[in-house]
């Protein structure tokens, strides 16, 4: 018996990682594994919740956010296809153009 | 006439409404672009008018014919109400007593005989729909004000022929001087207004309403304030007191008269001599129970009056300017009101009120007609020898003269002489305001014959080619006779008791002043020692007179040349006179400089342009300041953004969990 | 320590590691792989705690796809080891701590509250009982996701199309 909160700590855990990668990671690609890696964090405690209250609709949700992140992850990919091929760079850093 | 019974006291609207009706008429005459003829105007000036002192006489039968219950109290109608705030209600309501009568009848019968003759003298001014069209709403306001039934309403009126005088000044507006005198005028008066306000708003404070018939009850009742005491009542008479200053010229706040000759001679003749600048008179009159509760206001009142009449009669003695001497008179004049009011004689004061229209209003005319037979001309160093040549003209004037002076059997004699009679029996120092009384009747004549003679007699000191003198027409001289006719009876209302006359004037007003007993005497008079000591002053003032005129004959007939030896003799004296004592000055030093300059350093530049205008572009510059710091933020990083999202969610959760956070029993980790 | 402990410390422990390779590896390369160990690690979790069905779509999606998708995507971009720039100035100071503070916050705030809880599998075998759910309950969000799968293709499409 794995006591829930085991769970849900560890998805605390996973999502605190995956903003720390976000802020210091310079990769635009690794920026975006990294909100992956916050989803699923969120995927887990949604997963444990619905194993805590006993009901399915948690994993119906996981299965909407797993669909929602395939295609955020396809149309992200491609701008930023086309965005490293015209600033050619991955560097986050130099895509700043919308600023003050 | 039962259908018309009682139909102008019923609607006593009507009386102020018809000049309105002409001021509308003739004035929205200039926006339709063709200039109606001047037969046009005048019809429907002096139509209306006209028809406005018929529906005043009208209104007088009707109302002496009311059952004698009804004529001891003031008849009030009530149109409609103007405020009503919480406990305060202003009505527009209008009143007929005795008093609002004999003002009633002056104001629309002088007035109508003015318009008369400003048909004739103003024929060849341009702008005559304008001036006709601000006489009539004059005429308006000025009925407005002697028939309305609380100070509100009255203060309306005041305040619209303050108005109305500003407009009429500064008529000739394309010169500079006439309208700086209009200026002059409108802001002087307000300085009186805000005595005046500020009078009314303790009254209103005290009584609870400002109806003449509610406040006058409730002061019946009250005790009157010891002499020395500065009880409500006695401040709020004396402020309602500045604001008659104001307006009936006198100290300190006379300067504006003076000035205002800038206007045409009609102008001067209505407003600044028989109607408007009466108002103040009338105004402590009516207001005479409040007075009568506040002797050290009384006394300040009589006080004020006399020294005008003397300070005024002083400067008049040595000017030049037709118009300005009879401007110096009618302030001193007026100052012969006031004392008669302060010392009680209410009646004798509105009496002198009367007459004085009369004269003075034809002294004006008069003038007038002179200035307009001399092409222009207005001093009197360049007049003289027109006796023979404007014959109705000098004739009438020498009436008004004969009856400014005090001459009997002239009406300025009987009003006069109540007045001084009465000065003399108040206590306390009656006679020190007998005295300056007297002195300033001699003044009086002094200056008045001295115009007559510098005028009308003598040698022409002007050249007779250059300058044709013409007798006026018809519309200027009927006006004249007319008036000359009322300076010579109009006295005989009052014939004091020791003629075997009765003082049907007083006997008029007693309703309103209550029996006119005679005021305190400093020793108990039986009425033959009262009877001689009349005729004793009648006497003493008719020898007054008769040494100002022969004093006047000497210097400028007899001896002519005489009167500039003296004057340079006594340079310094004379030059003080003939600049009125730099008051003008000394207020421009005094007053108008220092707040010229406050307005311009401090509340221009410090108040409006700093304060208020740093405020407002400060507060402009200081979001933009702060506008720029903030867009920082948006520094394109994405990773920052991802920062402050986390600091965002982190105090969300903080706000949402925090309470729930708190050590608590219960919870089981 | 049961079993089951073990095998869940053992899979958490991997979800971490791999976490934290995410981080400290440079090539972007290695963060895809340490993110494939890590979501093989959730999946494992999953099964662990009975939802098969979410594990195996875990795997298959986004194992199978959505990863391939990103190395397919670092490899024709030649994505080469990161450069050393600098971080912007809040990030560098305040970045870690407020990471610290937010898990921190939402491990508090869970450990205050929740309890023990039942392990046992579901009642209703999962891919049953979540197809029943799916096709009642949530039909709509269903037909909005497939369409929104349907804007993706296109999105992608219209992009990779600019080129020409």
């Amino acid at each position: 018996m794995v006591p829930a909160n085991y769970y849900l700590v560890l998805s605390a855990i996973l999502f605190g990682l995956g903003i720390v990668a976000f802020v210091f990671k310079r990769n635009i690609i690794t920026l975006f594994m990294s909100i992956e890696l916050m989803l699923n964090a969120v995927n887990l405690a949604f997963v444990t919740f619905s194993q805590v209250l006993g009901k399915l609709d948690g994993q119906v949700f996981v299965l909407f956010v797993i669909v929602v992140a395939a295609a955020e992850a396809a149309v992200g990919l491609g701008i930023i296809i086309l965005i490293a091929r015209h600033r050619q760079s991955l560097n986050v850093e130099r895509m700043d153009l919308m600023k003050f | 006439m039962l259908i018309l019974k009682d139909l102008i006291l019923n609607h006593l609207w009507i009386i102020p409404l018809l000049p309105l009706l002409g001021a509308a008429i003739n004035g929205l005459s200039g926006l339709f672009g063709a200039k109606w003829p001047n037969k046009a105007v005048n019809a429907v000036a002096l139509g209306s008018t006209g028809l406005s002192f018929l529906a005043a006489l009208e209104c007088v039968r009707e109302f002496l014919n009311l059952p004698p219950a009804q004529l001891a109290r003031p008849w009030v109608q009530q149109y409609f109400t103007w405020i009503a705030a919480g406990t305060f209600r202003a009505g527009f309501d209008l009143q007929i007593d005795h008093l609002t009568i004999v003002m009633l009848l002056v104001v629309t019968g002088v007035g109508w005989l003015i318009h008369i003759y400003a048909t004739g003298y103003m024929s060849h001014e341009g702008g005559y729909y304008r001036f006709f069209s601000y006489l009539n709403l004059f005429m308006f306001f000025m009925l407005i004000l002697v028939m309305a039934a609380n100070y509100v309403l009255l203060f309306v009126g005041w305040e619209g022929v303050g108005l109305a005088s500003y407009l009429l000044i500064g008529f000739y507006f394309l010169k500079k001087s006439a309208s700086d005198a209009g200026k002059k005028a409108f802001i002087v008066n307000r300085i009186g207004d805000f005595g005046f306000m500020l009078g009314m708003f303790l009254l209103f404070r005290t009584f609870g309403s400002l109806d003449f018939v509610t406040v006058f009850d409730k002061a019946r009742e009250l005790p009157a304030d010891a002499l020395g005491q500065f009880g409500i009542i006695t401040i709020s008479c004396l402020l309602l007191f500045m604001g008659a200053t104001g307006k009936s010229a006198q100290l300190p706040l006379y300067v504006w008269l003076p000035d205002a000759m800038e206007g045409p001679t009609p102008v001067s003749a209505l407003i600044h001599a028989a109607t408007m600048v009466t108002a103040g008179v009338y105004v402590v009159a009516r207001s005479h129970i409040l007075f009568t509760h506040a002797p050290t206001a009384m006394l300040v009142v009589a006080c004020v009056g006399a020294a005008t009449a003397f300070f005024a009669a002083t400067i008049g003695l040595v000017q030049t300017d037709i118009k300005k001497i009879l401007a110096y008179s009618t302030v001193s004049q007026l100052g012969y009101m006031f004392l008669a009011c302060g010392v009680g004689a209410f009646s004798a004061g509105i009496f002198h009120l009367m007459t004085h229209a009369f004269f003075k209003a034809l002294l004006f005319l008069a003038a007038g007609s002179v200035i307009h037979a001399m092409g222009g001309e207005q001093e009197v160093t360049r007049m003289g020898g027109l006796s023979s040549k404007i014959r109705w003209t000098y004739l009438t004037m020498l009436m008004a003269t004969l009856a400014i002076a005090g001459f009997p059997p002239f009406a300025g004699f009987f009003s006069k002489d109540a007045i001084l009679f009465s000065a003399f029996q108040h206590a306390p120092g009656g006679q020190f305001l007998y005295a300056v009384g007297l002195v300033s009747a001699l003044l009086t004549a002094f200056y008045m014959f001295r115009l007559i003679f510098l005028t009308f007699h003598g040698q022409p000191r002007f050249d007779e080619h250059h300058v044709h003198v013409h007798e006026s027409p018809k519309s200027m001289l009927g006006p004249l006779v007319v008036l000359a006719l009322l300076s010579i009876v109009g006295g005989w209302l009052a014939a004091p008791s020791f003629w075997g006359g009765t003082d049907y004037f007083s006997a008029f007003l007693s309703p309103v002043f209550g029996a006119e007993a005679a005021p305190e005497a400093a020793t108990a008079l039986s009425v033959a020692a009262e009877h001689s000591l009349e005729i004793n002053m009648a006497v003493v003032a008719v020898l007054t007179a008769l040494a100002g005129l022969l004093l006047a004959f000497w210097l400028y007939l007899r001896k002519p040349g005489s009167a500039d030896q003296l004057a340079k003799s006594m340079r310094g004296l004379y030059t003080t006179l003939l600049n009125k004592y730099y008051v003008d000055e000394l207020y421009a030093a005094v007053i108008i400089r220092p707040l010229v300059w406050i307005s311009d350093n401090v509340l221009w530049r410090a108040v409006d342009a700093g304060g208020i205008d740093g405020a407002v572009n400060g507060a402009a510059s200081g979001t933009t300041a702060i506008g720029d710091r903030l867009r920082r933020a948006h520094s394109g990083n994405a990773r920052s953004y991802a920062v402050w999202v986390v600091i965002g969610a982190i105090l969300i959760l903080a706000v949402i969990f925090w309470p729930l956070l708190k050590p608590a029993a219960g919870m089981v980790p | 320590m049961t079993p089951v402990l073990i095998v869940f410390f053992v899979l958490a422990a991997l979800a971490v590691l791999g976490a934290v390779t995410l981080i400290a590896a440079r090539h972007p390369i290695h963060s895809a792989l340490a993110l494939i160990v890590v979501m093989v690690a959730l999946a494992g979790l999953y099964l662990l705690q009975g939802a098969e069905f979410v594990a195996a779509v875990q795997i298959i999606v986004y194992g199978g796809a959505i990863m391939v998708l990103f190395v397919f995507v670092i490899m024709l971009l030649n994505a080469g080891e990161e450069e050393r720039t600098s971080v912007s100035r809040i990030a560098r100071i305040a970045g870690i701590p407020l990471a610290l503070a937010l898990s921190g916050f939402l491990a508090a705030a869970v450990l205050r509250f929740s309890q023990a809880a039942p392990q046992a599998p579901v009642a209703a075998s999962s891919t049953r009982g979540l197809s029943l759910l799916l096709f009642r309950e949530f039909v709509f969000p269903f037909e909005l996701t497939s369409f929104l799968i349907l804007v993706a293709i296109l999105g992608a499409l219209v992009l990779a199309q600019r080129e020409n």
